[in-house]
């Protein structure tokens, strides 16, 4: 048999049929749904009077435009339309019967988090969601991606959705890490090197000794930003870290059927002289602790640099630089660490998990934020708040200076009312940086938690590595 | 859907590269639960001012493109989220057609989805293109999508590639889900069979 990606596999293990010229129907194993992305595809489904077809396999979670304040629970912190559109999730989830995590639950939170976290996402999986962040799950070697409105519309139909394959891209992460140096470093210097549409028509196999040594949180990091990098899925290949994660969650399988899974699941990785169509080496030990400067994601550097001009750049890039510095308000030359932050933000689908929290709470203990700084830690779910209180670490944000909110997307995209105002400087863990993202206005410096952190205590953007050896 | 054949109309130059899902569309305007009504905030933050005058640099606020039905534009068009909204808001618009060096994945999927024709062209085509649009509400360009072909003002024709599929689906307005449904039974037997081969899942 030829040798295949782990790609490959899963793509074909999901092909219900396929056409003369190559376009097939792909079945889907999980569809994960927010209010956002939804309302108008049930409302398709009511217009033609058609069904879910697997409502056991459809999952759904408001985190988009909830309030994330602690007053939440009153109705009137929201307004009108984000308080319709959560409405009409719950009546589209009780009507069609499909699995439901109200914002009173205390397992609601982000929906790239609560998939992983209920163990709804498993290896060799297909998931799709009306977000392009899906691309989250693909830690698991589950094949993920964001689908738009109308496919969401075609998955509850039909449980399928029509596709073309994409090509194979291997990037390898060699070697190890360097202190300070984390996944949303990888993942930012990635899309640094290969540009925003570096990925585009492929998905993305990460690979390489530092990505086998991250977390499943650190690799749910990575290739949650494969979007940014132009791919619509980024895939890790399952390992005993998928295993023991998954193994014991809520909806993974159990007893005799986890032992059926596991023989499968271990079939899923990259045969040895698969084929890829692009590849990408990056060494760990290059990678430095970075930040962006503009308002592309692919405006990255290393901490230790500078802001660039545009003249730095080519083609149709030298006006979008110019663009950014004038929307950023940055002067060419200027140290990356002499820009002053005005607001912190900690969470989201890319850096909103336990672990993202520990390393922000890491620095951040026995310190106070730099006076007038406005901070918050959204954390991804109820359940990872939980935990972060039993840990001591919403004590430790607190006794900092920060606010410690509910879950949700939050200042992620602003679409709630956690938003900046123009001008506002914010050095966020999220992942996109682009004009008005935050809010109208607001300039996004993109980052890793533990920079975050540091940040709100120095008032600007900072080097990590001169902090720890501070505390060491 | 409204089918797509041939279309001649002005097109408006965007020759900045990246233009995102967030420019297309703001987050503030998808707290909507209709599909229609987005055209009045298409590329709201470039093209309104904070008070909602508008710019009047903004291309789509100059009077030759106002009724603008063509985009061309800079590379890697519609990136970032998987928003329909973008594409919602481009048709309410009356925006039928883009031109580009290349568009992000989901964007491209979500226009044919919309009776919208996403074009990817080489980059010296893309530039003839350009200066074309900049010349304003009388140079008017044709999206044949039959032939596969667009046509500046002065007769330059240029050639372009489509899916079959997606093409056979927007030149005919077909639903894509009423097509998929007559597969059930496919869909149906891959069920039984995964059911035994994964039954995890």
């Amino acid at each position: 048999m030829k040798a295949r990606t782990l790609y490959d596999k899963i793509w074909d293990d999901h092909v219900v049929h396929q056409a003369e010229d190559g376009t097939c129907l792909l079945y889907i194993d999980r569809h994960l749904v927010h209010e956002v992305t939804s309302p108008q595809a049930f409302e398709g489904l009511r217009m033609t009077g058609r069904k879910v077809r697997a409502p056991e396999k459809t999952i759904a979670v408001p985190d988009h435009n909830v309030p994330t304040t602690l007053d939440r629970a009153n109705a009137a912190t929201m307004t009108e339309d984000s308080r319709i559109q959560v409405e009409a999730l719950d009546k589209n989830a009780k009507d069609f019967g499909v699995h439901y995590y109200p914002v009173s639950d205390v397992r609601q939170g982000i929906v790239h988090i609560v998939g992983p976290e209920q163990g709804w996402t498993l290896p060799g999986m297909t998931v799709v969601c009306g977000d392009s962040h899906t691309a989250t799950h693909g830690a698991f070697g589950a094949l993920a991606h964001g689908i738009g409105t109308s496919e969401v519309e075609h998955v509850l139909a039909t449980q399928t959705l029509i596709q073309r394959k994409a090509k194979n891209f291997k990037v390898e992460i060699t070697g190890s890490l360097r202190p300070g140096v984390t996944a949303k470093d990888i993942t930012l210097s990635v899309i640094g090197k290969t540009g925003t549409a570096g990925g585009t028509g492929y998905v993305i196999e990460y690979c390489g000794q530092a990505i086998r040594e991250l977390s499943m949180e650190g690799r749910m990091t990575v290739c949650n930003m494969a979007i940014e990098g132009g791919a619509r899925a980024g895939l890790i290949a399952p390992d005993e870290k998928t295993f023991a994660y998954c193994m014991g969650r809520p909806h993974a399988p159990k007893g005799a059927a986890w032992e059926a899974a596991l023989t499968y699941w271990k079939t899923l990785f990259s045969d040895e002289g698969a084929q890829f169509d692009k590849v990408v080496t990056l060494k760990g030990e290059d990678i430095a602790p970075v930040v962006t400067w503009g308002t592309s994601p692919e405006d990255v550097l290393p901490i230790t640099g500078t802001v660039p001009a545009a003249s730095d750049f080519k083609g149709g890039k030298v006006e979008a630089a110019q663009r950014s510095l004038d929307y950023m308000g940055l002067t060419p030359g200027m140290k990356l660490t002499d820009i002053k932050i005005d607001t912190v933000f900690i969470g989201s689908c890319t850096n909103g998990r336990i672990e993202d929290l520990r390393a922000a709470a890491a620095i951040l203990k026995g310190k106070k934020i730099k006076d007038g700084m406005r901070a918050m830690v959204v954390p991804g779910s109820g359940l990872v708040r939980a935990q972060a209180e039993e840990e001591g670490l919403a004590q430790i944000f607190i006794d900092a200076g920060f606010e410690w909110r509910l879950a949700g997307c939050s200042m992620c995209l602003a679409m709630n009312p956690d938003q900046l105002a123009p001008q506002e400087r914010c050095a966020a863990t999220s992942n996109r940086n682009f004009e008005g993202r935050q809010g109208r206005g607001g300039r996004t410096h993109l980052l890793s938690p533990a920079m975050a952190a540091a940040a709100a205590v120095t008032g600007h953007l900072t080097d990590i590595r001169e902090m720890m050896e501070e505390s060491v | 859907m409204t089918p797509f054949d041939k279309l001649t109309g002005v097109a408006a130059p965007m020759p900045l590269v990246n233009i995102d899902t967030d420019m297309i569309i703001p987050k503030q305007f998808l707290k909507t639960i209709k599909r229609s009504g987005l055209g009045a905030n298409l590329f709201d933050e470039m093209r309104f001012t904070q008070d909602g005058a508008e710019i009047p640099d903004f291309v789509l606020n100059q009077p030759a493109y106002r009724k603008a039905e063509i985009i061309v534009a800079g590379d890697n068009f519609g990136c970032g989220s998987s928003r329909e909204h973008a594409p919602w808001a481009l048709l309410d618009f009356g925006i039928r057609s883009v031109i580009s060096t290349s568009f992000a994945d989901i964007f491209y999927n979500n226009c044919f989805k919309n009776g919208i024709l996403p074009i990817v062209m080489p980059e010296n085509v893309v530039k003839v293109l350009m200066e074309d649009a900049r010349r304003g509400a009388n140079a008017r360009i044709t999206v044949d999508l039959e032939a596969q072909t667009v046509t500046t003002s002065d007769g330059q024709s240029f050639p372009f590639e489509v899916d079959a599929h997606r093409k056979h689906c927007l030149m005919n307005g077909l639903d894509d889900i009423g097509l998929t449904m007559e597969k059930a039974a496919a869909i149906d037997s891959y069920e039984s069979k995964a059911a035994t081969q994964r039954p995890w899942v």
